[in-house]
């Protein structure tokens, strides 16, 4: 909380501390937002016939916003990711809170062990997570794959249908361990009153769970929810890994990965650009969306 | 524009003993059944089964040959020869395995050092320090916080690209040193943890502000920092996107990027299959004992974020 009236000598010492983060936030965050917002109403027009006599750039207003949105594959991938969250998210909260639930109750014993044990894939790279998986999906090295063949189970893990669902599965294994983390430190705030309150009033495990446990873990289920929405939307280095070994994956699968090819393979910058753009404001409408939704619905509570 | 809720604040820490040595959770339920024992228990070990499996199975894998991580059941041992394949993954291409480590480590390492001072000398000073536009500052950054990493890269690599800091050390190193999320938890904790008096007291026998943050402030919000550098650690780590987009200089590349390297080679030298499940295990045992040895200092800073989030 602020201080009282800043002496003279102290005016300055604010700005000291603030100068060297802000400057490389803006360097790093507005600058290339704003770099973004202009290359992505910018064109490059060529002249002369067959456009040979040279190149230069001009204002294109919305073009690239409209080339973007009416480019199918594109479109596709943001209805992919979407479904991908809507499945996805909560069924990775719901995962978490079940097994921060467990290990939280009276019953759990190894919880430190558990504890670890789920914690463990958070440090590896979602890259290397990627490469595990991939062999553990492809037939012929895979265990599993092999194994259910054995029992007369023959599953396709990386064909159309499955293969997103396949991504699910390593973005979950990553990032659950997590989520259980932060939700086991909040459950471990609750004072023991409150408990001791619940059992006074004959309340079961269950209900204890139900109007103890969930509304105090609001604010935590909250903040998993949002980082991993914005997660979601980014999805790049999974389905890039798993490309080689599923033909159904193309280069436009995620909205990340059609802006990174449209800049490094066909050389769009500006068409790449507005990507990345619609790409940060799906993540901000979303993120925001759920905050509101949730504020409104538990304001008064 | 906040995601705080207003509902609970943060407890000042004085040094709270964290609840690890105490297996005995607080269910505060009693008349625990065997059968909900078991039933709690069994769903534990599955749970411990499917986070566990694809590590077992690097464990295993790295053992092979080349042809066995093929022909040969995935879960069990064939043939161990784990050290020669270690040879090979340090010793192939001039060691180029080595200086990709040495690279994260430099990455994240520093990186994360000077992400976590720079946070810090923030979120104090916004904590601490009345001035114009300090809320502006503040929501600018929490906007930072929902902004997609991967949305800035493209845009970053060809302003970096202009300045001709692509393809350098700079151009992984500085994004790295910017932590929004670091200083929205400095902030909060130095707000909750930092008495008003102390620093007045310090003032009063004439310290400056430089030496009151770096004697006082920064020993008091030691726990935030420790769990600012460990996110910011692992997040530049595991970073992927903005050294790929930078990055085409492979001896620039950090061990994500070397992996997946040799990994699209395979096709073409199936040996580069082995070293790269060998070059994972070899990359990833050493965050995971982190992991497991630094959980306490996470989950107490944690606690911070979250009960405010």
């Amino acid at each position: 909380m602020p201080t009282r009236a800043p002496r003279r000598r102290r005016n300055l010492a604010p700005v000291v501390f603030v100068a060297p983060f802000l400057l490389l936030f803006l360097l790093t965050f507005a600058l290339p937002i704003g770099y973004a917002v202009y290359q992505s109403v910018m064109d490059v027009e060529h002249t002369g016939a067959l456009g040979l006599g040279g190149s230069h750039t001009v204002f294109a207003g919305l073009r690239n916003y409209s080339d973007a949105l009416s480019d199918h594959a594109f479109v596709r991938s943001i209805g992919r990711v979407l479904l991908f969250a809507a499945v996805q998210v909560p069924v990775m909260v719901a995962l978490s809170a079940g097994l921060a639930l467990l290990l939280d109750s009276a019953s759990a014993r190894g919880v430190r062990f558990f504890r670890a044990a789920f914690f463990l894939p958070y440090g590896v790279p979602g890259v290397i997570a990627s490469i595990l998986w991939g062999f553990l999906y492809v037939p012929g090295v895979s265990p599993l794959v092999d194994g259910m063949r054995h029992l007369g189970v023959s599953v396709d893990l990386l064909g159309g249908d499955t293969v997103l669902w396949s991504i699910a599965n390593i973005v979950t294994w990553e990032f659950a361990g997590y989520n259980v983390l932060v939700l086991v430190a909040q459950l471990r705030t609750i004072p023991a009153e409150l408990y001791e309150a619940a059992r006074i009033d004959g309340a079961s495990a269950w209900m204890t769970v139900r109007h103890v446990k969930l509304p105090l873990l609001r604010p935590a289920l909250i903040l998993t929810t949002v980082f991993t929405i914005i997660g979601t939307l980014q999805l790049f280095a999974e389905p890039l890994v798993l490309k080689p070994v599923s033909s159904s994956i193309d280069s436009a699968y995620t909205p990340n990965l059609s802006a990174y090819n449209e800049a490094f393979t066909n050389d769009n910058y500006h068409l790449a650009a507005a990507e990345a753009v619609l790409l940060a404001l799906a993540a901000f409408v979303l993120s925001f969306g759920f905050l509101r939704l949730i504020n409104k619905r538990g304001g008064d509570a | 524009m906040s995601l705080q809720t207003p509902a609970r604040t943060v407890p000042p820490k004085g040094g709270k003993p964290d609840s690890d040595e105490n297996t005995t959770p607080h269910g505060g339920i009693t008349g625990v059944t065997p059968r909900s024992r078991i039933l709690v228990t069994g769903l534990l070990v599955a749970a411990a089964g499917y986070f566990l499996l694809p590590v077992y199975w690097l464990v295993v894998a790295s053992t092979k040959s080349t042809g066995d991580l093929f022909g040969s059941f995935g879960l069990w041992f064939s043939h161990p020869q784990f050290l020669s394949n270690l040879r090979k993954v340090v010793t192939y291409d001039d060691a180029i395995y080595l200086r990709w480590a040495a690279n994260s480590i430099l990455y994240a390492g520093v990186g994360a050092a000077v992400a976590t001072l720079l946070a810090a000398m923030c979120g104090y000073a916004l904590a601490k320090f009345s001035f114009a536009g300090r809320d502006t500052i503040f929501n600018v950054v929490l906007g930072g916080v929902l902004i997609p990493a991967t949305a800035l890269a493209l845009p970053m690599y060809l302003l970096f690209s202009e300045a001709g800091l692509a393809n350098t050390y700079w151009a992984v190193l500085l994004p790295s040193f910017v932590s929004p999320f670091g200083v929205y938890l400095c902030r909060i904790y130095a707000a909750a943890s930092i008495p008003d008096e102390v620093l007045e007291a310090a003032r009063i026998d004439g310290a400056g502000e430089i030496r009151i943050f770096t004697v006082v402030a920064l020993r008091i919000m030691t726990p935030a920092l420790v769990t600012i550098f460990l996110f910011q650690f692992v997040g530049i780590w595991n970073n992927y996107f903005l050294p790929l987009v930078m990055l085409s200089d492979s001896k620039l590349y950090p061990i994500t990027l070397g992996l997946t390297s040799w990994q699209s080679f395979a096709d073409r030298q199936p040996q580069l299959y082995q070293m790269t499940v060998g070059g994972a295990l070899v990359s990833v045992v050493p965050l995971m004992i982190a992991m497991v040895v630094l959980q306490r200092f996470w989950r107490s800073g944690l606690t911070e974020g979250s009960v405010k989030g």
